[in-house]
């Protein structure tokens, strides 16, 4: 490589390695449980919650399972083990957690959200987005509540839907990702502290977008939070994540566990946009993002779609799936995966074909940079009964710089002749070339690489809800913003 | 116009020289060929005059429009009015044909202080232009090369070139690769946009070309140096006798080395 060449590939690289901009802290005076994990930790997390009787003897119950698992290694990513003692598995602001108003929130935290692009008050919210806001443990605030009960549909903390609507937690919970489904869903079933629930009734278009903001600030909490979203026959929602934490030199554990069910014709658009601090360009630092998310067409014509932006974490083991199990149910995977310094992400998604002319589709963007290791692992699985059923696997790499690695692992399996799996892989270089062929049509150095990368990855951003589709932009330009020129 | 004095140029970070002192003059609605056998240095030409980063220009300047432009970027370049049609052109998949060009022309509009076309005096502007190339509307909307044909790729150089309207064009091989009824489309698209305030430099091997495009002058390229030069008829004594008789012609007249 030219020297030239190479110095606008480290370009390149500054300008993705841009400085993290959400890595304040906020001062806040914690409510702390003692560091580590025992059955009394377990129990005592359920009665500060004031859970009911059967939702502490189901983390109890977790708890031992998790005790007896191993801690999975087969993914390709390497990285110092959490140490589970040495974390605090509640971490709350010592002000009440769940409030009625917003002038009962801590103004440090409602600083924090402003800060973090996310107003609380209602009328300076985007309008049709409804907000719940969780920081480390707890959920501060849910925006819109009123409104959204209106049509019938719930939307609120876990913790509060525990209290209030047992009977569709009962139902639900841990029934896509059964509490020893893998190690870290386990841990998350023990001591899980909060999360949202959402849940739309028969016939029902959620009037408005949902999303929920997680933030972690205490430096050595881990988060665990639960999501359970249920859309009864007919309904359909569409729900986003944000994700963004301080800066620290020690890993932080984020493990979560979100679980759809869309039942007859009924339809779930889940959206992350996951930007956690990734640790800086030593490897130092940085969030473990190892979460469990599943859904499960359980009813006919049913449609599940996951969209993800993950630019954060220093590790990412991450595989949003779909159970395709109603006929002619739909399951998509959307995915662009940008790992920048030393980030590592396993990701991908598993489409398991149950039901008849059931249909998936698999498009996975992965960039990598600097000393960054970007894989993709996706599983099609089309069992016997599954006749007529059709998949349909993109995944693109794109390299930028000498020193990034790229990889692919599809796993397929067909059951049936009567089923058809289709799967299509490039890897390309952001090329001297390219960068060349605009700036000979005039355009700067700058522009010319944001136009390579945003046309990779335009089919998959192009599935974002259209009001958060300028925040993901904005994202992917942040981590582009450079000084060239 | 343009004034290429001794320039030397060599790929960066190697030692070799490919360019050993080109000198070269066009001025205002010229017609210039470049030819000469694989290896001699035209294509490398072509980059050095637009400012691509892989060659480090060792000796000499290349001044446009009195101004010396050696050292400027490629965009820069491309503002003050130079283009090249690619003998590869690039894919760029996700971008369409007609963002670029909005993006390209409204760039190069912004740094010459000419006013920029809204979108919509865009689409009119560019949809005009699409005759050239003899394309129709869905031509816009296709990704940047994804997926053309070899013909098309060329084409959309062309069409490029119309829409962006250089000062100077430099047309790197544009006619290898296609049949003769791309040429024919190719060449009609390059002799529209040709008027006495442009000029073109064309590089190729071939003869072929220019019997559709006809040059005023003519220049042998050998060993990274134009070593002849004259009017169409040495594009057809070049033909007639191929490049090794005029090597061995020059070197018994001791003019090559």
């Amino acid at each position: 490589m030219s020297e030239e060449l190479s110095d606008g590939v480290k370009e390149l690289e500054s300008m993705i390695g841009e400085e993290y901009k959400y890595g304040f802290t906020t001062d806040v005076e914690y409510e702390d449980f003692p560091k580590g994990i025992s059955e009394e930790i377990v129990r005592e997390l359920s009665r500060v919650k004031e859970e009911p009787e059967w939702m502490t003897e189901f983390r109890v119950k977790a708890y031992h399972a998790w005790k007896e698992m191993e801690e999975p290694t087969w993914f390709n990513a390497t990285y110092n083990k959490p140490d589970f003692e040495n974390l605090l598995y509640y971490s709350a602001p010592k002000k009440k957690p769940q409030l009625d108003s917003l002038d009962d929130v801590d103004p440090n935290i409602r600083e924090t959200y402003e800060k973090l692009g996310i107003p609380l008050e209602e009328q300076k919210m985007l309008s049709g987005v409804a907000v719940d806001a969780v920081f480390d443990s707890v959920s501060i605030f849910t925006s819109f509540k009123e409104k959204l009960a209106e049509a019938g549909v719930i939307f609120c903390s876990m913790s509060e839907a525990i209290k209030e609507h047992p009977e569709l937690v009962k139902k639900y919970l841990a029934s896509v990702v059964p509490v020893r489904d893998n190690f870290y869903s386990a841990l998350n079933s023990a001591v899980f502290s909060d999360g949202s629930f959402c849940y739309i009734p028969k016939n029902t278009k959620c009037p408005m977008e949902l999303s929920t903001y997680f933030r972690i600030n205490n430096m050595n909490s881990g988060q665990f939070e639960r999501t359970l979203i249920v859309a009864e026959e007919g309904a359909s929602v569409s729900y986003l994540e944000g994700c963004t934490a301080p800066m620290y030199d020690e890993n932080q554990l984020h493990a979560a566990v979100v679980e759809l069910v869309a039942l007859d014709n009924a339809d779930i658009k889940y959206s992350t946009i996951q930007n956690w601090y990734s640790g800086d360009e030593n490897g130092k630092g940085g969030i473990y993002n190892f979460v469990t998310k599943r859904g499960i067409c359980k009813g006919k014509n049913s449609h599940i779609s996951w969209t993800q932006l993950e630019t954060g974490s220093a590790v990412t083991l991450k595989y949003p799936s779909v159970i395709l199990k109603g006929d002619n149910s739909v399951g998509e995977f959307y995915s662009v995966a940008v790992t920048t310094k030393k980030q590592q992400a396993d990701t991908g998604t598993k489409m398991i074909h149950l039901g008849k002319n059931t249909k998936s589709t698999i498009i996975s963007k992965g960039i990598s940079a600097g000393q960054s290791n970007n894989s993709y692992r996706g599983e099609v699985k089309i069992s016997k009964n599954a006749t007529g059923s059709k998949n349909y696997s993109v995944c693109d790499s794109m390299l930028i710089g000498q020193e990034c690695g790229a990889h692919t692992f599809p796993y397929i399996s067909s059951e049936n002749p009567t089923s058809s799996v289709e799967h299509e892989a490039t890897t390309s270089r952001v090329g001297e070339e390219q960068i060349f062929y605009l700036m000979q049509r005039g355009i700067s150095e700058q522009d010319a690489i944001s136009m390579i990368i945003n046309g990779f990855v335009k089919d998959v951003l192009k599935e974002l809800p259209l009001e958060f589709a300028v925040e993901a932009n904005k994202l992917l330009d942040v981590k582009l913003e450079g000084s060239v020129g | 116009m343009l004034e290429i004095k001794n320039l030397h140029a060599k790929v960066e970070g190697e030692d070799i020289e490919i360019l050993k002192g080109v000198n070269l003059k066009v001025n205002a609605g010229e017609i210039h060929a470049i030819m000469g056998p694989n290896g001699s240095g035209k294509s490398t030409l072509s980059k050095v005059v637009s400012g691509h980063p892989e060659y480090e220009v060792t000796e000499g300047e290349i001044l446009f429009n009195g101004e010396d432009i050696t050292e400027l970027d490629a965009d820069e370049r491309a503002h003050l009015g130079l283009f090249l049609a690619f003998q590869y052109p690039v894919e760029v998949p996700g971008i369409t044909n007609k963002t670029l060009l909005r993006e390209a022309y409204n760039t190069i509009a912004r740094a010459n202080d000419r006013e920029e076309l809204d979108p919509i005096e865009f689409e009119d502007y560019i949809t005009e232009k699409l005759d050239v190339i003899e394309m129709k509307d869905e031509f816009l909307s296709r990704s940047i090369n994804t997926g053309f044909s070899g013909g098309e790729k060329k084409k959309n150089e062309i069409f490029q070139m119309a829409v962006l309207n250089p000062v100077l064009s430099f047309l790197d091989e544009t006619d290898s690769g296609l049949d003769i009824d791309a040429l024919k489309v190719v060449s009609d698209g390059v002799n529209k946009i040709a008027n006495d305030k442009n000029a073109i430099v064309m590089i190729t091997h071939y003869q072929r070309l220019l019997n559709y495009i006809k040059p005023d002058y003519v220049h042998v390229m050998m060993a990274g140096k134009l070593i002849k030069s004259g009017g169409f008829e040495l594009a057809e004594e070049l033909e007639a006798n191929g490049y090794d008789a005029l090597e061995k012609e020059l070197v018994l007249n001791g003019e090559a080395q």
